[in-house]
């Protein structure tokens, strides 16, 4: 362990909020909890880039009064990496928001797991379907 | 012994803590709400070529498969979970402490953004500077994220009509049975915020390169504006502007401007040409090159994307 | 800076000002735009490669008026050239190979957004190659994921919804770990540029202060990267994906999209980290092992899959274990072979899943195999693309398969003896698992059948079709026969890539 774990408290919350959304992401059942995990992964990784950005006392990046030296402003650069990052995240979770409400007119549940278990069973029984069609040809 | 106030029955009151408990609801019969027609069936699909105890022996079969997959599964994923946890904590504990001024990413990059962006690029506000002239082509990338995705929630929920007469669909996604028709106080709100909002948003959009704000945040107030709009007047009053013409050549025209702007900038950039564009005098609504058009673009995209997904999700349609 | 150097911006910025106009044009007009775009970008790249094997360098330009760690920028060698052309190559015969069921499976008003997706992919593809920055690279990777999401959905029947879901689920944990590793990576070095952080690398990594957090790094890019293109244990989403969609967009995945995010992947290992790093070796290590069991796993699931494009969908996550394994061998060699298979898996994989669709069409749409019986007779070029696909797979000399097995092979051998062993003993095992499954299909295909059998009943027959599975087909021959050139251009290229 190195010894900033005592002052990077904002990075440890981004932390331990991108591991809950990854979870939920992969382990939730249902698909709009999914989403709702994407959205706090990617917060997560937002809020660790704007920590990353932070010096202590100073001003956000707009030129106030004139002052051009670099002492007086924060870094800009994760800002601008924050502001690219909403807009990727927002138009994949309005994706994901369209397949989801596709997946629920198609199968009338948003069980990610449920759906895969009906096209198991039905997947099996064309398969059934075939073989029987297949034996009957071959009698003939 | 009761200490009931013999006004209580059927006052404000007692519906407020009904409605808590949910056993009232204060619209049921005093708004027009349309119930849906038909319940769907579900799994009425499937192939009934099959004998009901082979289905019955497969789906016991496929439970018990399941139920130890899933056990399996959870504790792997719990395992996951905390090796990724330890492992990103123990990174995060090595780096540079919150606010150092020392930090690797204080470097001489941050520096020459902030002490010659002025000069450079005329925006006022930095983080719009770099993020649409020092790094442009990422910007532009992202402007196209957002019209890949739309185009792909197109290819989803867009119903033609022409071509797929009988979708299903079509009866599912006319929710507007659904939705209070003539909710006045709704309609109020939304004539008293409305233009409000849309002029806020403009100004967002307009001042991006000398305060807080740009392109992509003033298109999601006015696209929340328009939403707004919407959700209270309904489709028939909208569609009268927000049309799909309108919406597709809004976008080309934003975004082939955005296009052809961005590459005469790069092309003299790269082959060390001379550009027209001047940052112009600091601080002036008209000053900062190219930036305050690449806002005005973006913000139409955005705006036009916000309200369009917002329609397509609904109806399908514009 | 001459004319020429100028063209790769010009094929990125084209591919997307066509997606742009095309959200206008009726479906016809993009399918043409599209196609002259994809011509136009691999005569343009030919022209870069031309261009950066005479001068022997490679060349950085500009995105903007700022040079490097300020501004975006590209950089542009003969690898990069080579690899551009080589998909454009690609991406232009698999749409003309699926061309015709676009046409019948894409709803007719939706056909131009089809190609606004395939153009954007082209786009993305293009600046994952060239670029010299990792956030220009996230974003392009973001582009790419969409635009593959909208492919694999594109037909709108059966259960493309499922395997769209599965496939941006995985995609978007593969994003979230690459844009957390990114954001750690710039915390340590302050740089978004590959060439600067490298530099930063190179100061920081002796102080021992930045070897844990370097590994984790590394292992969440590649995870991330990994996950993406398909990597064993992270493969569940292939299947669907490649499977249920129309063939074109089969073929495109397969062949360029998972590509793409490997071609990344070779550019931080040599871009951005220092050469025989600690945090390096971990990691190449941890990529052999996961290539070797997908090399053999991947064909086992395929052996079971009756499915004739699920068998191939499954074939690829054993190849893309080649490719990792043969990155994993951590020397020049490996490398090379790595990236002449990326180019030939390509070539034979896009082959096999246009040809598939052929031979489906003339059995009634039935993928398994009893119903493909015969169909070689039915459809006989695509009968033959099929075999030819197979046997390239499988190592036949004189086609592609058999250069990449060959390098692989010889490559080992620079390794340390321990890999060396345990590649050759993957490689013959996994060489015979393909015979065993190739084989079988192709004999199913020309199992005798009656001769009524032989004609095919609604089949339409399409010239662009034949057209493209006999180039594909050549293109497999071609590469097979004129390896040295090609191998040559990429050992030079890898030589000046760092």
């Amino acid at each position: 362990m190195g010894s900033s774990i005592f002052t990077n408290y904002e990075e440890i919350a981004a932390v331990l909020l991108f591991v809950i959304g990854l979870m939920n992401l992969l382990m939730q059942p249902n698909l709009v909890k999914k989403i709702i995990g994407l959205d706090i992964m990617d917060c997560a990784i937002y809020l660790f880039l704007a920590a990353k950005g932070y010096i202590q006392g100073r001003m956000a990046p707009i030129y106030v009064d004139g002052i051009l030296s670099a002492d007086h402003y924060i870094n800009p650069v994760p800002a601008g990496l924050v502001l690219t990052g909403i807009v990727v995240s927002v138009s994949v979770s309005a994706l994901m928001m369209a397949l989801t409400i596709c997946l629920y007119r198609e199968y009338h549940t948003l069980n990610l797991d449920e759906i895969m278990m009906l096209l198991h069973k039905q997947e099996r029984e064309e398969e059934l379907r075939l073989l029987s069609e297949g034996a009957g040809e071959g009698d003939t | 012994m009761s200490r009931r106030n013999p006004k209580y029955p059927g006052s404000f009151w007692e519906h407020f803590t009904q409605w808590r408990r949910g056993e009232y609801d204060p619209s049921q019969g005093k708004m027009e709400i349309k119930a849906p027609g038909k319940k769907p069936e579900r799994g009425s699909w499937l192939p009934s070529a099959l004998s009901q105890e082979m289905r019955d022996d497969y789906e016991l079969g496929m439970k018990r498969r399941i139920g130890a997959f899933q056990r399996v599964y959870r504790v792997m994923a719990l395992l996951l979970a905390l090796t990724l946890t330890v492992l990103l904590l123990v990174t995060v504990s090595f780096l540079p402490a919150f606010g150092d001024v020392n930090a690797p990413e204080n470097n001489e990059v941050a520096r020459r953004y902030i002490e010659k962006g002025l000069e450079e690029t005329g925006a006022v506000n930095i983080v719009a500077g770099m993020i649409l002239d020092y790094r442009a082509f990422d910007t532009f990338g992202e402007s196209c994220v957002l019209f890949i995705a739309s185009c792909c929630v197109l290819i989803l929920l867009k119903v033609d009509r022409d071509e797929d007469p009988h979708s299903q669909a079509l009866e599912d996604m006319n929710d507007r049975h659904y939705e209070p028709n003539r909710d006045t106080v709704l309609q109020m709100a939304a004539r008293l915020l409305v233009p409000v909002i849309i002029i806020f948003g403009i100004y967002v959009v307009l001042n991006g390169h000398l305060s807080p704000g740009g392109g992509f945040s003033g298109g999601a107030i006015i696209g929340s504006g328009l939403i707004l709009y919407l959700t209270a007047f309904g489709f028939e009053r909208t569609g009268r502007f927000m049309t799909e013409k309108l919406i597709k050549s809004l976008t080309l025209c934003a975004l082939g401007f955005y296009c052809i702007a961005k590459s005469y900038s790069f092309y003299t950039g790269a082959n060390h040409l001379d550009s027209f564009i001047t940052p112009g005098v600091p601080g002036e609504i008209l000053s900062a090159g190219l930036i305050v058009y690449l806002n005005i673009c973006v913000g139409i995209v955005v705006a036009c994307t916000m309200y369009s997904f917002y329609t397509l999700f609904r109806k399908g349609g514009y | 800076m001459t004319f020429v150097q100028n063209f790769p911006f010009f094929s990125i910025i084209l591919s997307m000002f066509c997606a742009i106009v095309s959200s206008v044009l009726s479906g016809k007009a993009a399918k043409w735009l599209h196609l002259a775009m994809v011509t136009t970008v691999l005569f343009l790249s030919l022209g870069v490669l031309q261009y950066t094997l005479v001068t022997g360098e490679s060349y950085t330009y500009m995105m903007g008026h700022y040079p490097a760690p300020w501004g975006n920028e590209i950089r542009i060698g003969p690898l990069e050239a080579i690899m551009a052309a080589a998909f454009a190559l690609l991406m232009l015969l698999s749409v003309l190979g699926g061309l015709d069921h676009i046409e019948r499976e894409v709803l007719g008003s939706k056909q131009n957004l089809f190609y606004i997706l395939m153009d954007l992919l082209m786009s993305s593809l293009l600046a994952l190659i060239y670029t010299n920055d990792l956030f220009t690279a996230y974003v392009f990777i973001e582009i790419c994921t969409i635009a593959a999401c909208g492919l694999i959905m594109a037909k709108k029947v059966g259960r493309v919804y499922v395997s769209a879901v599965r496939y941006m689920i995985m995609s978007l944990v593969g994003s979230g770990l690459f844009l957390i590793g990114l954001s750690l990576l710039y915390s340590i070095t302050g740089h978004l540029l590959m060439s600067p952080a490298k530099e930063a690398l190179e100061n920081i990594l002796p102080q021992s202060r930045y070897t844990v957090p370097m590994t984790v790094i590394l292992l969440l890019l590649t995870i991330g990267l990994g996950i993406k293109s398909g990597l064993y244990p992270f493969h569940t989403w292939i299947p669907d994906a490649y499977g249920y969609t129309t063939p074109a967009a089969s073929a495109v995945l397969s062949s360029l999209v998972s590509k793409g995010y490997i071609f990344l992947l070779i550019k931080l290992m040599v871009r951005v980290l220092p050469y025989g790093s600690l945090a390096g070796q971990h990691m190449t290590n941890v990529l052999f092992v996961f290539g070797i069991i997908g090399m053999i796993m991947g064909s086992v699931d395929a052996i079971r899959e009756n499915n004739i494009r699920r068998m191939t969908s499954f074939s690829s996550v054993a190849q893309i274990g080649y490719i990792y394994m043969g990155l994993g061998l951590g020397t020049t060699a490996g490398m090379a072979a790595a990236l002449f298979h990326v180019i030939s898996h390509g070539a034979m994989k896009a082959l096999l899943f246009v040809s598939i669709s052929g031979l489906c069409e003339t059995s009634g749409g039935r993928m398994d195999r009893l119903g493909l019986k015969g169909a070689g007779f039915r459809h006989k070029i695509a009968g033959l693309g099929f075999t030819v696909g197979s046997l390239s797979m499988i190592g036949m000399p004189l086609l592609t398969g058999f250069v990449s097995k060959y390098m692989f092979a010889s490559a080992a051998t620079t390794a340390e003896p321990v890999k060396m062993i345990a590649a050759w003993i993957a490689l013959a095992i996994s060489t015979t698992l393909n015979a065993v499954y190739f084989m079988r299909t192709v004999l199913v295909l020309y199992t005798w059948v009656p001769q009524e059998q032989r004609e095919a009943k609604d089949y339409r027959p399409s010239g662009t079709e034949d057209a493209a599975t006999l180039g594909l087909a050549l293109m497999n021959l071609g590469l097979g026969i004129a390896s040295p050139p090609v191998i040559a251009v990429l050992s030079k290229g890898l030589e000046i890539f760092g």
